[in-house]
């Protein structure tokens, strides 16, 4: 059974008198543990369908079913409650708290969840130590670089053990050697049982994936699987590069 | 969430801005401080009042008698007697709302001790009498039915009178001269303060009534050249017992209907309460500015909230996306103006306290903080602030995730 499974799914935007088809009669599967590039350009489609299925909104017709629950004709409450427990997001803006600590941005859903706040430090830490920063627990957003930031906005969506996590451009502001180290954590969570649906417009970026759907007014283009390009390798490649350069420009 | 986990954020988020929570709060602050600070002049000037009125009796009628008519020019009550020492006997005996009734016989004479004199009111009167004003006596004995029946010539000293003409002195025992008479000092009254008027009650001697008749004014001993102060059995009954010694003396005195009473009779529980229905009034209405500016405070505390809304749209969205459920929102918004509202009330006691202190200090003023008041102004800035959030919190919790995430 697919995690995630669209039928017929389109969403209708009134502006004025005008109607914007968004998305026209999608179908769309994902298997569980699957990392899913959609791609298109502005207009396409492809935040609207990362809304759907992200339930930050519901379609105009069709039907979603989230890990075999139909969810498109939940209330607000219940979907708060979906995105609480089975979902993570990772925006490209980061989207912290501010004036917060990175610990306790991560124990944001947790408190949501109602875990209690022993555990909530517990697992936040945890998640912090998975992205790295097990060290910058205490430190505020401003205190951190845009990369930095990105992990603890990865941290806050992992800490719920989520089913699948949805990021919007997580890497449009990042250069492109933190670019490939957020790539490095997607895969590791991928390969730890997470299904992750991306969304970007970078090539680059749609390489690490190895499923890549491409979107245009509406409509899924093309839907292929693909070999993925490993981040970590290329992190490793950059890595020695930056170590040589010193050399290079001598 | 856990309605604590909500406290704690909404303390966190106004404690980040703490210049503007105080400034919005500034309103309720003062409200509630105004509110707590007129409320406890106005209790104060009514318990003045009060006391005041209770210091010269309780349940008390007073019977005057009526006025002469000499070649149209009326005189005052009391100058023509009407009473009777048989009317007396009849209140006292027949009205059945009556507890007490005893004469007060009233001139002003010059009172000497050994080497003091001091002008004051002289008194005739009976026993009833201190009871009817709830007068006790400090020192020595009161008058007795013994001391009427054999027109003794003893005298019972207010405070004041001591004062003058003893001083430290013991006056039990000694002897003072009224219009040259020898009168024995048996007893002293407790002081009894002034009346709402400024009249020192103190400042008064009495004698046994008949000793009065006889020895001070002289005169025709059938009327009563004074006053009838009666005691009713209760506060409520007061009103019955006026009507029913009325009907009395009318009946007496053979007046027929429609003829004017040849008396007049003075109902002080009335006038007491006429008093405090001023002091009333008067609390009211220094309440109900003191309230308006605790709903311009309120008006303060939407304003912001409104701002603070628009502000944190993102931070909203963000935690929406994250599973905050629309109730959690509304919840958060409603707590944080709740917070402010309860805290600014409770910073206003204070302040209010403070100054009703100040107040009663500077200018001598009674003042009186009535725990209900400061109960009742803390659970309304709450209010205040739950209504006054409720449209801003209401606003936050109906925002839609994407729009709010996309908000810049």
């Amino acid at each position: 059974m697919p995690l995630i499974e669209l039928t017929q799914v389109s969403k209708v935007y009134r502006m004025g008198d005008v109607e914007v088809h968004a998305l026209r009669e999608v179908s769309f599967a994902v298997d569980e543990r699957d990392f899913v590039a959609v791609m298109g350009s502005s207009g396409s489609g492809k935040s609207t369908l990362m809304n759907i299925v992200g339930c930050l909104d519901r379609p105009t017709s069709g039907t979603y079913r989230l890990d075999g629950h139909e969810v498109s004709r939940m209330d607000r409450r219940a979907l708060a409650r979906i995105r609480n427990q089975t979902l993570g997001f990772v925006f490209q803006s980061f989207n912290l708290l501010a004036r917060t600590s990175a610990l306790e941005n991560v124990e944001l859903p947790l408190m949501y969840g109602g875990v209690p706040a022993r555990e909530r430090r517990r697992r936040a830490e945890e998640a912090l130590r998975r992205v790295g920063l097990a060290e910058r627990a205490h430190h505020h957003p401003n205190q951190m670089s845009g990369g930095q930031q990105q992990r603890v906005a990865v941290a806050r969506a992992l800490v719920t053990q989520p089913r699948l996590i949805v990021a919007d451009e997580p890497t449009g502001n990042l250069d492109s050697r933190t670019t490939v180290e957020i790539m490095v954590l997607f895969q590791e969570l991928s390969a730890a049982g997470i299904t992750v649906l991306l969304v970007t417009h970078e090539p680059d970026v749609a390489a690490y994936a190895s499923r890549v759907v491409v979107m245009r007014d509406g409509r899924i283009r093309t839907d292929t699987r693909q070999a993925a390009r490993r981040a970590a390798t290329d992190l490793a490649a950059a890595s020695a590069l930056a170590d040589d350069a010193p050399e290079a420009s001598a | 969430m856990i309605p604590l986990e909500t406290f704690r954020v909404a303390l966190r988020a106004l404690l980040r801005n703490k210049l503007r929570s105080f400034l919005t709060v500034l309103g309720i602050i003062i409200g509630v401080g105004a509110v707590i600070a007129m409320v406890a002049i106005g209790e104060g000037a009514k318990a003045e009042v009060e006391a005041s009125f209770a210091s010269m009796g309780s349940n008390l009628l007073i019977v005057m008698s009526g006025s002469t008519k000499s070649g149209g020019a009326h005189g005052g009550f009391g100058s023509m007697p009407t009473l009777t020492g048989d009317d007396l006997r009849a209140i006292r005996n027949e009205v059945p709302t009556v507890r007490y009734a005893a004469a007060q016989l009233r001139t002003s004479a010059q009172l000497m001790s050994e080497d003091q004199n001091w002008a004051t009111q002289v008194s005739g009167t009976s026993p009833e009498y201190f009871q009817i004003r709830s007068w006790k006596i400090e020192r020595g004995r009161g008058l007795l039915d013994s001391d009427l029946d054999s027109s003794a010539k003893v005298v019972v000293l207010g405070r004041t009178v001591v004062d003058k003409l003893f001083g430290a002195v013991d006056p039990l025992g000694q002897t003072v001269r009224i219009k040259n008479i020898p009168f024995e000092v048996v007893g002293v009254l407790a002081a009894k303060g002034q009346s709402a008027m400024g009249q020192d009650y103190d400042d008064a001697a009495f004698v046994p009534q008949t000793t009065f008749g006889t020895k001070i004014q002289g005169g025709l001993q059938k009327f009563i050249s004074g006053t009838i102060f009666i005691g009713a059995t209760s506060a409520d009954a007061t009103q019955r017992a006026e009507s029913q010694v009325a009907n009395l003396l009318r009946d007496r005195h053979r007046l027929q209907p429609g003829a004017e009473d040849d008396f007049s009779i003075r109902n002080l529980t009335e006038m007491a309460d006429a008093q405090a229905e001023g002091t009333r009034t008067l609390t009211t209405l220094l309440a109900s500015i003191a309230g308006v500016s605790l709903l311009v405070g309120g008006i303060g505390i939407m304003n912001i909230m409104l701002v603070s809304v628009t502000e944190r749209t993102r931070e909203i969205g963000v935690r929406m996306a994250v599973g905050a459920t629309p109730l959690d929102i509304l919840l958060q918004f409603l707590v944080e103006s709740l917070t402010l509202a309860i805290a600014g009330g409770m910073v206003g006691v204070a302040l209010g306290v403070f100054s009703a202190g100040r107040l009663a200090a500077r200018f001598g003023w009674a003042t009186l903080v009535r725990p209900d008041v400061v109960i009742i102004s803390v659970v309304f800035s709450g209010v205040v602030g739950v209504v006054f959030g409720l449209y801003p919190a209401r606003k936050a919790s109906r925002l839609d995730p994407i729009e709010a995430l996309r908000f810049e």
